[in-house]
């Protein structure tokens, strides 16, 4: 939408304008309109007169001044680039570790780790199929497998991206490991992913499902047990992520994220927190599709609109609590199977967005996670993605290079103006949990994931290699890939049982009833007696277990 | 005129990502299929149980992080329930080496990413055409 014209309009502005329509309609032909996947219109130009100048300090600013559109810190990538984090997750823990040693050498900067998924449905490696142990990340199961893991990584300098649902055993096994190492858990960083339980309630699914309300309070004292104990700790991480790879667009994703962050502030205010206490800890979990200037756009929408909401809503005081910190992902779902060398391009498309939209730390996906979990190859390839566009390209010698553009600032107000309404949507229904539980999230996520399928069917939506541009594919484009090494499997199953069967009966008994107690509420926070568990040698699936009889076990309603 | 064809889509294992199954679900229901939908992590007994009530015609499993590797049981224990003409298709992400696995262990079909729902659905048809034809010999 125009905004009003600049007064006075310089006449030639305003002649050149003209010729242009004129000679644009007369040469375009067929000129079906444009949609981003947010469905907002699309022109075929923009120009001073779809930018209001005089808003300029209001709108735009600079980099780490309020309201920080054009980046969170003063000095963005051109200070210190984003943190290169690859998710990695792999068979037994001694695996996974030489995996995080090879990926650090070649430049990784944090540690990342993608626990099995039995682990995510909080069990330990002997209560479930064995044949899908490992397959898709690391089977830790208690504190010495984490030790395993993270041999020869300095806790106390390597910042360590967990991907732990409630009740965040993982980070319980690393605190565990890090005092028997001596650390000191003050100097800790890292982040809590899969923290929030709301989008995998909405999306995604991989989690230990706790019922909602038993969630909710977990939550809200591992924020609080982390600002104390773990300081440097993000214990939460609100994700937009599952959303939109579940088939939300853009502008949803980011709004129904929003929303989820608001609820859990709001969760935090009422038990007594304060604002500027735990809002420097919460971060954020973006999908990059390959929607270009539609991410760049939403990850400078988001930065405008968070900084507000915490001053208005919670009177936030310090700057630290105003600033939108992200990681980001490119999209998985937009890689294909088929000539799967082209997701290498579709990568690093999407990364540039990410880059350019000021992201703080950004996992590549690997070219063949379209047909499994990424191999050694893959994983190098997606490193090397980030090093040529950092040190090769020079992305990071400007910062917020397209700030200015016509099309992008009007298309971060357009992409502002979607996600506020998504936001205004979510709080006539009551806030996120009610909107959860009532299933207008999920419907609202499943009404625009079928649209965009249909668009792809209907080859409005071209997809290289799918929909269009088929080729002919050699039977080895498609390398087949290692699965764990099962006797390797099998000896890490029988360690486990062994040093199960030689802990003190007592000791493990006493942790988990002191955790049953403190999730039936003595005023103990549970998650201070997750962590004492997994010092007293519980393990992962007894303590889940423990809070499943205690708290209920969730049932996401799913609505197709 | 037969009967419109009757599915049930589902998921086993430990994943939880359920765009696809529920996409497919829709779009069959929307083409006028009678669609049984689960949420995921279904055990394989509770899959039998729900193939031998609701006497669909065709399972269609949902794999995107590598529960495809149970499917071989899934069809043994089909078997065991006298379901074994019941047809079996899997969609998502199926390593080639394991596709061929599992259309050894009697799979009718694997639907890989980028198929398109229309190729789903007509596959649907045809098999439970063949399914019923097993059934009820004419």
């Amino acid at each position: 939408m125009n905004k009003p014209l600049p007064d006075p309009v310089p006449a030639t502005t305003k002649d050149a304008q003209v010729r242009w329509e004129a000679e644009y309609a007369a040469q375009i032909g067929a000129d079906p309109p444009v949609h981003n996947r947010s469905g907002i219109p699309i022109k075929p130009l923009y120009t001073p007169l779809d930018v209001d100048a005089t808003r300029f300090d209001a709108d735009v600013g600079y980099p780490g001044q309020p309201p920080y559109t054009r980046g969170i810190y003063a000095t963005m990538h051109r200070g210190r680039t984003w943190t290169q984090r690859q998710l990695i997750g792999l068979g037994t823990p001694a695996a996974y570790n030489a995996r995080l040693r090879d990926i650090l050498g070649q430049g990784a900067s944090a540690v990342s780790l993608i626990p099995c998924n039995s682990v995510f449905r909080g069990y330990d490696m002997d209560e479930v199929d064995a044949e899908l142990l490992g397959t898709c990340g690391v089977v830790a199961n208690s504190a010495g497998h984490m030790a395993t893991c993270l041999e020869g990584v300095d806790l106390a300098t390597t910042s360590c991206a967990m991907n732990d649902p409630s009740p965040f055993t993982l980070l319980a096994f690393m605190l565990a490991t890090a005092k028997r190492r001596g650390v000191d858990w003050r100097a800790i960083t890292g982040t809590s992913n899969q923290s929030d339980c709301i989008s995998h309630y909405v999306a995604n699914h991989m989690f230990f499902r706790l019922a909602l309300p038993g969630a909710r309070r977990i939550l809200v004292d591992h924020i609080r047990w982390c600002n104390a104990h773990v300081p440097r700790w993000n214990p939460l991480s609100v994700v937009g992520q599952h959303m939109q790879q579940a088939g939300a667009t853009p502008a949803e994703a980011l709004g129904f994220t929003l929303a989820s962050a608001v609820q859990y502030a709001d969760d935090c205010v009422a038990a007594g927190m304060s604002p500027d206490d735990f809002l420097p800890r919460f971060t954020f979990f973006f999908d990059i599709s390959i929607s270009f200037f539609e991410e760049i756009a939403k990850f400078r929408a988001g930065r405008r609109i968070w900084q507000k909401l915490v001053r208005e809503r919670y009177a936030a005081r310090d700057p630290r609590s105003w600033r939108f910190k992200f990681h980001a992902q490119t999209s998985g779902v937009d890689l294909t199977r088929q000539q799967p060398l082209n997701n290498i391009a579709r990568v690093t498309a999407q990364a540039i967005a990410g880059i350019f939209g000021g992201l703080q730390s950004l996992h590549t996906d690997a070219y063949d996670e379209a047909l499994s979990c990424p191999t050694q190859f893959g994983a190098r390839i997606a490193v090397a993605t980030q090093n040529i566009l950092r040190e090769e390209a020079h992305l990071t010698d400007v910062i917020d290079p397209l700030g200015g553009s016509y099309y992008v600032e009007s298309l971060t107000d357009a992409m502002e103006e979607r996600v506020l309404a998504v936001l205004a949507d979510v709080e006539r229904e009551g806030g996120m949990y009610k909107a959860v539980e009532s299933g207008f999230v999920q419907r609202r996520i499943g009404e625009s994931a079928r649209r965009f399928q249909e668009r792809i069917d209907g080859g409005e939506q071209t997809v290289v290699g799918v929909n269009a541009y088929r080729v002919d594919e050699a039977p080895d484009a498609r390398p087949s890939l290692p699965k764990p090494d099962e006797a390797e499997m099998r000896a890490h199953l029988a360690s486990f049982a062994a040093w199960k069967a030689s802990r003190s009966s007592d000791t493990v008994a006493r942790a988990l009833s002191d955790l049953a107690r403190s999730a039936q509420g003595d005023g103990g926070n549970v998650f201070g007696a997750v962590v004492a568990a997994a010092e007293a040698g519980c393990t992962h699936g007894e303590i889940c277990g423990t809070l499943r009889r205690e708290v209920g076990f969730g049932h996401p309603l799913i609505v197709v | 005129m037969s009967p419109p064809p009757k599915v049930l889509i589902t998921k086993i294992g430990l994943d939880g990502h359920d765009r696809g199954s529920r996409i497919v679900a829709a779009h069959l229901r929307d083409s006028g299929m009678e669609v049984v939908y689960t949420p995921p992590w279904q055990e394989i007994p509770t899959v039998v149980k729900l193939a031998l009530e609701e006497d669909v015609d065709v399972i269609g499993i949902s794999s995107l992080a590598t529960d495809h590797l149970i499917v071989p049981k899934l069809m043994r224990a089909l078997r065991e329930a006298g379901l074994g003409d019941v047809a079996v298709i899997v969609g998502g992400i199926v390593p080639d080496d394991d596709e061929k696995a599992l259309l050894d262990a009697g799979v009718a079909r694997v639907f890989h990413p980028g198929a398109a729902l229309d190729e789903i659905s007509a596959f649907v048809r045809e098999a439970t055409a063949r399914v019923r034809a097993a059934r009820f010999p004419a």
